[in-house]
Parts: structure tokens; sequence; C-alpha cells
């Protein structure tokens, strides 16, 4: 069928999925969209959060963290720094990882700024995960 | 008098020993460097594709104001070198140290000043009394991810957006195939122009940008710089067990001659001894032959 859109996502360690899909929603730096077949050509960053895709009427999720997304024609490409799929996340891992996360967030002090905005970082993909992890 | 006999087992022996450390390290590196080559294979896909939207990005910019692609009159150059913590892979470090003192000594020669950092412990072994090393990372590529090369790629970035040094080239083994990598030099910053320009021609499409193009550039940009040291690393990596396999298997085999030829060694004292204890008998029993 050629009224189906390809999805594509890679991240530095895999390529996580490439299959078509229906739709895909992608959580864009200026606001989550959604992709359909023949979309403009689009070019985004993306931000930590949910991205979601309907394939065969089913829905599937992901966590994703930062990264690109482009569009051209019937083609959706994803370049993220990481990607999970809901029934995939160790809830009680990411769980622990928070916990530590938060506690390092604390003993930072004020003038590590770079080491904060990291692990800020971090704590909202942890989050994301975990909200994803409960649509699985 | 032929050596003891005592004596060539127990070499024999040690020879032994060491052909079943080689053969086991051997095995080690060779499956070390199938996940390795996994790795780089999987990452091919990202780096191809970061490369390609920086492109097309490139060529809708008119006249890019990046400071990344800031070309200064090059005085101080920062030099990035990529070595194994280990040693025991043939010539891996070697070449690539041996690559690094000729670049440096040709930048010397144009009068300018060189600052290194150093990736894997031998590089920094052996620069460490010879040139200003500005920062070492040893033992970080047993087990290292992305946020390995997002923290170097920031290491070298922030210090070029300050005009601390103007130029960054990176050394390390290219992986080729499984036996040979060769030692390789890229400019990482600035980045070359060209190297984007290529294909920015005949490469247009007219995209929607979020946010605009000009802050995706920026984004970009230092992310394709990580990119370059993953993929550094990434081959560096699968260099070193590649090497230390050939280089494992290759002392597995000098082994099994020295084996060989102390076998041999061994029979003839063996043969030589059982010849002198004959005479003795045969000269013994004819001095009592000839009493009688």
């Amino acid at each position: 069928m050629a009224e189906e859109l390809l999805l594509e996502m890679v991240t530095p360690e895999e390529m996580v999925f490439s299959n078509t899909v229906e739709e895909v929603y992608i959580p864009g730096e200026e606001g989550a969209f959604g992709v359909l077949i023949n979309h403009a050509p689009l070019l985004s960053a993306v931000k930590t959060g949910e991205l979601h895709y309907i394939r065969g009427g089913k829905t599937v999720y992901y966590a994703v963290g930062e990264g690109y997304a482009e569009v051209v024609g019937d083609r959706v490409t994803l370049l993220v720094e990481t990607c999970d799929r809901a029934d995939r996340i160790d809830t009680d891992k990411v769980r622990r990882q928070k916990e530590m996360l938060e506690k390092r967030l604390d003993e930072l002090s004020k003038e590590e700024e770079a080491e904060i905005e990291k692990v800020k970082a971090e704590l909202a993909l942890a989050e994301t995960r975990l909200k994803v992890a409960e649509k699985a | 008098m032929a050596e003891s006999l005592r004596d060539i087992k127990r070499q024999t022996q040690a020879v032994e020993k060491t052909k079943q450390i080689t053969r086991a390290m051997n095995m080690v590196a060779a499956s070390k460097l199938k996940s390795a080559q996994t790795r780089m294979e999987n990452f091919r896909p990202y780096a191809g594709k970061v490369r390609e939207v920086l492109k097309s990005l490139a060529s809708q910019m008119s006249e890019s104001t990046n400071p990344l692609l800031t070309v200064r009159e090059s005085k101080r150059v920062r030099i990035m070198l990529m070595t194994s913590d280990k040693g025991l892979c043939g010539g891996f470090n070697t070449n690539v140290i041996k690559t690094a003192e000729d670049f440096i000594k040709r930048q010397r020669r144009e009068g300018k000043e060189i600052t290194m950092i150093t990736v894997g412990k031998k590089g920094r072994d052996y620069f460490r009394r010879k040139e200003t090393i500005v920062s070492h990372h040893v033992d970080v590529l047993g087990r290292f991810t992305m946020d390995l090369a997002v923290s170097l790629g920031n290491e070298v970035i922030f210090p070029f957006e300050a005009a601390e040094y103007d130029e960054l080239y990176m050394i390390y083994n290219e992986f080729r195939n499984i036996a040979s990598q060769r030692p390789k030099v890229v400019r990482v910053l600035p980045l070359q122009e060209e190297d984007i320009d290529e294909m920015a021609g005949g490469f247009y499409r007219d995209y929607i940008y979020e946010p605009s193009e000009e802050i995706l550039f920026a984004q970009l940009v230092p992310m394709y710089i990580k990119v370059q040291i993953f993929n550094g690393l990434l081959e560096t990596s699968a260099g070193e067990h590649g090497a230390r396999m050939v280089a494992m298997e290759n002392a597995s085999n000098n082994c099994e001659e020295m084996i060989e030829s102390l076998t041999l060694r061994f029979n003839k004292a063996r043969q030589a001894a059982i010849t002198a204890e004959l005479m003795d008998i045969v000269g013994g029993t004819e001095a009592l032959a000839k009493s009688f």
C-alpha cells in the first residue's frame, strides 16, 4: 500500500523501529504534533516526552529523549538520544534511578549549573518513562 | 653434555601455559570485537542521518554565523588523541602515537602551540612528560555510551567558542577491517565547510522549521561534532580488539612453534641420554668380560 507512512526511529545505539504506521504523534519542542501521510516537509527539534504511533488500529507508546524529527513525503525519521517502548520499561529500575537523581540534585550546589541542567534533563526523562510505562 | 631433560620439560610446560593464556585472550578479544563491530554498524544510520539533516539545513542558510564554523588564524592547535587503555595489541597504540608525534612535529615547525586531550591510558602515559595535556580520560573505553562523546564534545566545544584554541584535530585508529587499522588525523573544529557544502547543492527541500533554522543549525552543529567523536571512539574500540585478536593469534602460533622445537630438542636429548647409557652398559659388560 502506498498510503502508508514509514517511521524510522534511530538512536546512537541502534535502529529502534523501522516500519510503516498510519499516524505518529511526536513531542516537538514547540508542542506535540501528529503526522499523517503527505505531511509537508518538516524538520523539528524533539524534546523529552511521549511519542505514540498507530499501526493496524493499535496504539503503541514510547518514551523518547531529546533529538530531531524529519518528515519528508511519506517518511518520518526520528533521531533521538534514547527511545523506549512503554512495555519494555523497567519501572522499578527507573524509579530507583529517579530517587538517585533527586538526591543528587539536592546535593549539587548552585554553581554547578551545567551539572544541574544535566541531572534535570535526566530526571525529566525518568519521569516521562514512568508516565509512559503506565500506558503499556 | 646435552641439556638436562628436566630443564627442557619445564620450559615446554611454561610455553604451554603461555599459549593457553594467549589463546584465551584471543577468544575474548574476538567476542569483544564482535560486539564493538555491531555497535559501529548500529551507529551508522544515526550518524548518516545527522549528517544529512545538517547538510540540508546548511543549504538553507545564507551566511553561517555559527561560532563552530569560524576559521581563525591557526596558532593554537589542540589534539584529541585516542588510544587504548591496555597493551598487548600489537602496533595499535604505537602507530597512532607515532602519527600524533609526526603531526605535532609538523605543526611545531609552523610555529603552532600544541595542547592535548588524551583518551586511553597509553596515549596519556606516552605524552605525559612531553606535551601539555589539558585533560585525560582513562579507563573509559571498556563500556561507554554516547554520554562519553557528549561530555568530550562539550569539553572541546566550549573552549573553542571561547577562543582558547583555534583548531581541533582528532587522531585515532580508523577501523578498516579486523586485521587492519590505520591512524587517521581529522580536523574536527572549526567544522570543515566543504564537508557540509559538498552535498548542499541539489539538496533543497522546502522544510517547515521548528524552531527556526538558525536555532536548529546551532543545535545540530555541536551534535555533529559529538557524532564524530563517538565515531572515533567506536572505531578505536573495535580496532583495539581487532588488533589484540591478531596479536594474540600470532603469539599463540609462535608458542606452538616453540613447543615444537622444544619437543624436538627434548627427544634428541632423550635419545642422546639413552645412547650414552647404552654405551656405559656395553662398556661395562665388556670390561667385566675381559677380566674373566
